[in-house]
């Protein structure tokens, strides 16, 4: 159903097909590769084409229904597809695939879309790299150390499963001694089964003085020759936060080296709209759900909080001065910064990727319409001249060459694109009510709320969407609750966004694919997320 | 018989010496009369009122002395103790008077209260503009997603427009809701939309545009709070709101 392929290793990994889910039909797997020339294709052409191979399990009905369903729904699409093929030539399905769709099935039930393969070039369905945390190791003798060392390991394995890449081997499976130095680590008895790890992390803490001391190593459970990948040593002063901070930057390492080089979201931040304290005020936690606090005290309402690429600037609409107005936070100098108000109702504003521009919607002119202004107020330029509401504008932070937006113009809330001028106007959706888009760093996705099928009785809620650009092909990844405002995360792998499904407004993460949803709110009324740029 | 009269003029003579002596006795008294008894003391009496000036329904304290007096009395309130203090309410301006009646005379003191019309309550007996426009005027409601004037909403805007052009100098807001269905974000700008529907529909009829001031609050201040059709009904609305 869902597929995500790195594009670093160029691999293509399907991640909720069933007959994956089976382990002895890996080797089949292999036998696909050579087949597998054109994936997008695959997907619309499957039914005739020989990939994949045709299960002989018991989903079979679920895939007919998938099946039919899309013989019904995109029978042009499919024809389109298959004469302009995408450029995804080199294709390979690896075996990680087996432990993502063990996940999938396990807690998320996708849309049977049938074969529907997305790469999102993160590394999420590469063959994940599996990976032994033993709790780390106690160095000294100190009161505090096993409250520190609680922390340090809770974090240290949550950021590990939460980067998306990794394959947690289970701590029952572990050998009895625990290692806190590479003397103490008996790489054999990690690398075989039971563990079968392919790396360990392990490592040694302790208070001494004042200071916690951190040692932690990263080794090749498979390279008994030379197995050292990471030596790492942290000081600083002994608190739960420095626990939490030396956990989050170990990890950081860890995810660097094993994903791809690609940075992890450890250190980032989401900013969110929060009704704890009896308004809607932005807060702001870290990326797991940690240290949540509120950043403005303005007891009015206020809305849609968009961080700055840089991280400094906070830029929202409140109703602080009576009506709807874009304001800009500094968190360094903790005030307002100099922004005009420009009258009428603006609202959702949108950082270029350089921090120089704000994207909006404004109805100073009567119709909400989308404008570009500096992010000092000067140059403001329309972009939109529409009859209805044009709201919602990001840009591609990738290219920063085009913008996707939500308009009214055809009846229901559509996703529109168009280049940064407000040239080449492109409708992305086809029907429905869809809003809230958000732009995948590197700038191939969209995200987007979409209730596909609206009106009474209509089946289906409003559920987060994936879309690839190029296609237009999308893969629904929720589909409890009413869902809004997804926002990617900058290492593009992961998502949060707003679901009822707990019973009010929450704030929840998960993976591209749709795997691991999370809540990370559970007081008040939680809404609007939005992560960080770095 | 010559002894027997000698006797009755003995008596007699006894007797007239008698009552010579007696009389002579009482005659004796009224020759010496005591001195006479001085006067009795004239009483006083004094009446304050303070504050001597009050608002009406406000109350003064009357506070009063008398000395000599055997009969205190304060018209309008009857008998009161010599000296005291009493609070009042008069309704209008009075005269309180004072009277304080002795062996020695009568004394009256006076003291006059004025009371004063109380200020205008800020409601005035006549209905406010603002009473007017919340009864007068009605809100526009809406159809889902639309910000189109509907012909039940025409009805009541054209009425509405028709009071605002007989009070010309009223300003009003008006104020764009949507249901709790959809985006925070799209709503903002449906919400917006339909202020500027109600505003263009009521510039259209002859009510000036400098008096009409659109703000959307899009789902954030709903009417009603339940997940029904009826309240979601309630929310899609032009809501008109009247500018001090």
């Amino acid at each position: 159903m869902v597929g995500i392929t790195c594009q670093g290793t160029t691999s293509v990994v399907p991640l909720a097909r069933k007959n994956n889910c089976h382990p002895e039909r890996r080797p089949n797997e292999r036998a696909e590769r050579g087949q597998a020339k054109d994936l997008l294709c695959s997907i619309r052409t499957q039914h005739a084409a020989p990939y994949p191979p045709k299960p002989k399990l018991p989903r079979l009905a679920l895939t007919r229904n998938a099946r039919s369903r899309f013989a019904r729904d995109d029978n042009s699409k499919c024809v389109a597809a298959r004469l302009k093929p995408r450029p995804f030539k080199t294709c390979r399905i690896s075996a990680g695939s087996v432990v993502f769709c063990f996940l999938i099935c396990l807690g998320l039930v996708l849309p049977a879309f049938a074969q529907d393969w997305i790469r999102t070039g993160t590394g999420l369905g590469v063959e994940k790299v599996r990976l032994a945390v033993p709790d780390f190791k106690v160095a000294t003798a100190d009161a505090s150390n096993a409250q520190l060392q609680q922390v340090f390991d809770d974090v240290l394995w949550n950021d590990l499963a939460n980067a998306g890449i990794f394959d947690m081997v289970s701590k029952s499976f572990y050998p009895l001694q625990t290692p806190g130095t590479p003397q103490e680590l008996n790489i054999p008895a990690w690398g075989n089964p039971p563990p079968n790890a392919s790396m360990v992390a392990f490592g040694n803490l302790g208070v001494t003085g004042t200071d916690l001391q951190v040692q932690g190593w990263l080794f090749d459970a498979k390279n008994a020759s030379a197995p050292q990948v990471l030596g790492k040593q942290y000081k600083e002063p002994a608190s739960r936060e420095s626990a939490r901070d030396i956990a989050h930057k170990f990890a950081a390492e860890i995810i660097f080296r094993l994903g791809g080089g690609i940075p992890s979201v450890t250190a980032s931040k989401i900013f969110f709209i929060s009704t704890r304290s009896g308004h809607k005020e932005v807060w702001e936690m870290d990326y797991d759900g940690a240290n949540q606090h509120a950043i403005t005290h303005l007891g009015s309402i206020s809305l849609s909080p968009r961080i700055s690429p840089d991280g400094n600037r906070l830029a929202f609409t409140t109703y602080a001065h009576g009506s709807p107005d874009i304001v800009i936070w500094s968190l360094e100098l903790k005030r307002f910064l100099t922004f005009p108000r420009f009258g009428g109702t603006n609202a959702s504003p949108a950082w270029s990727p350089d921090g120089a521009k704000l994207l909006f919607s404004s109805s100073r002119n009567g119709d909400p319409e989308i404008y570009v202004v500096d992010d000092n107020g000067a140059h403001l330029k329309r972009l939109t001249a529409y009859k209805g509401v044009d709201i919602s504008p990001v840009w591609n932070p990738k290219t920063a060459g085009q913008i996707a937006w939500v308009s009214d113009r055809s009846g229901l809330p559509q996703i529109y694109i168009m280049d940064a001028d407000g040239a080449n106007v492109q409708r992305m959706t086809d029907g429905g009510y869809a809003v809230s888009p958000s732009w995948s760093p590197n700038g191939q996705f969209l995200l987007f709320s979409w209730s596909r099928k609206w009106g009474p009785g209509e089946p289906g809620g409003q559920d987060i969407y994936i879309m690839d650009i190029a296609s237009r092909q999308w893969v629904q990844l929720t589909n409890q609750g009413r869902n809004d405002f997804p926002s990617w995360s900058p290492d593009g792998r992961h998502i949060v966004f707003q679901s009822t499904r707990s019973g009010s407004d929450q704030i929840w993460t998960m993976l591209a694919d749709g795997s691991q949803q999370r809540q990370l709110t559970f007081t008040g009324s939680n809404s609007m997320p939005n992560w960080s740029w770095k | 018989m010559k002894h027997s009269r000698m006797k009755w003029i003995t008596i007699v003579a006894a007797l007239a010496s008698l009552m010579v002596l007696a009389s002579a006795g009482c005659k004796k008294k009224e020759v010496a009369p005591p001195p006479p008894p001085p006067p009795p003391p004239q009483p006083t009496a004094s009446l304050t009122a303070n504050p001597s000036t009050i608002q009406r329904g406000q109350s003064t304290t009357l506070t009063w002395q008398t000395t000599n007096a055997t009969d205190v009395t304060l018209e309008g309130i009857g008998a009161v103790e010599a000296n005291g203090s009493r609070q009042v309410t008069p309704s209008d301006s009075t005269t309180y008077r004072l009277t304080a009646k002795g062996a020695g005379g009568t004394q009256e003191a006076t003291a006059r209260v004025t009371v004063t019309q109380p200020p205008p309550p800020p409601v005035a007996a006549a209905p406010s503009d603002e009473e007017l426009f919340n009864q007068n005027v009605k809100d526009a409601f809406f159809d889902f997603d639309k910000s189109d004037i509907r012909p039940d909403a025409q009805q009541a805007l054209m009425a509405d427009a028709a009071f605002l052009q007989q009070h010309p100098n009223i300003r009003f807001t008006v104020e764009g809701h949507c249901d709790e269905r959809g985006s925070t974000e799209y709503n903002l700008g449906l919400g917006d939309r339909r202020a500027t529907a109600v505003k263009d529909f009521l510039v259209q009829q002859g009510v000036s545009a400098d008096r009409i001031r659109t703000i959307s609050y899009g789902k954030e201040k709903p009417f009603c709070t339940e997940h029904t059709e009826d309240c979601w009904q309630q929310n899609r609305r032009g809501h008109f709101v009247y500018q001090r």
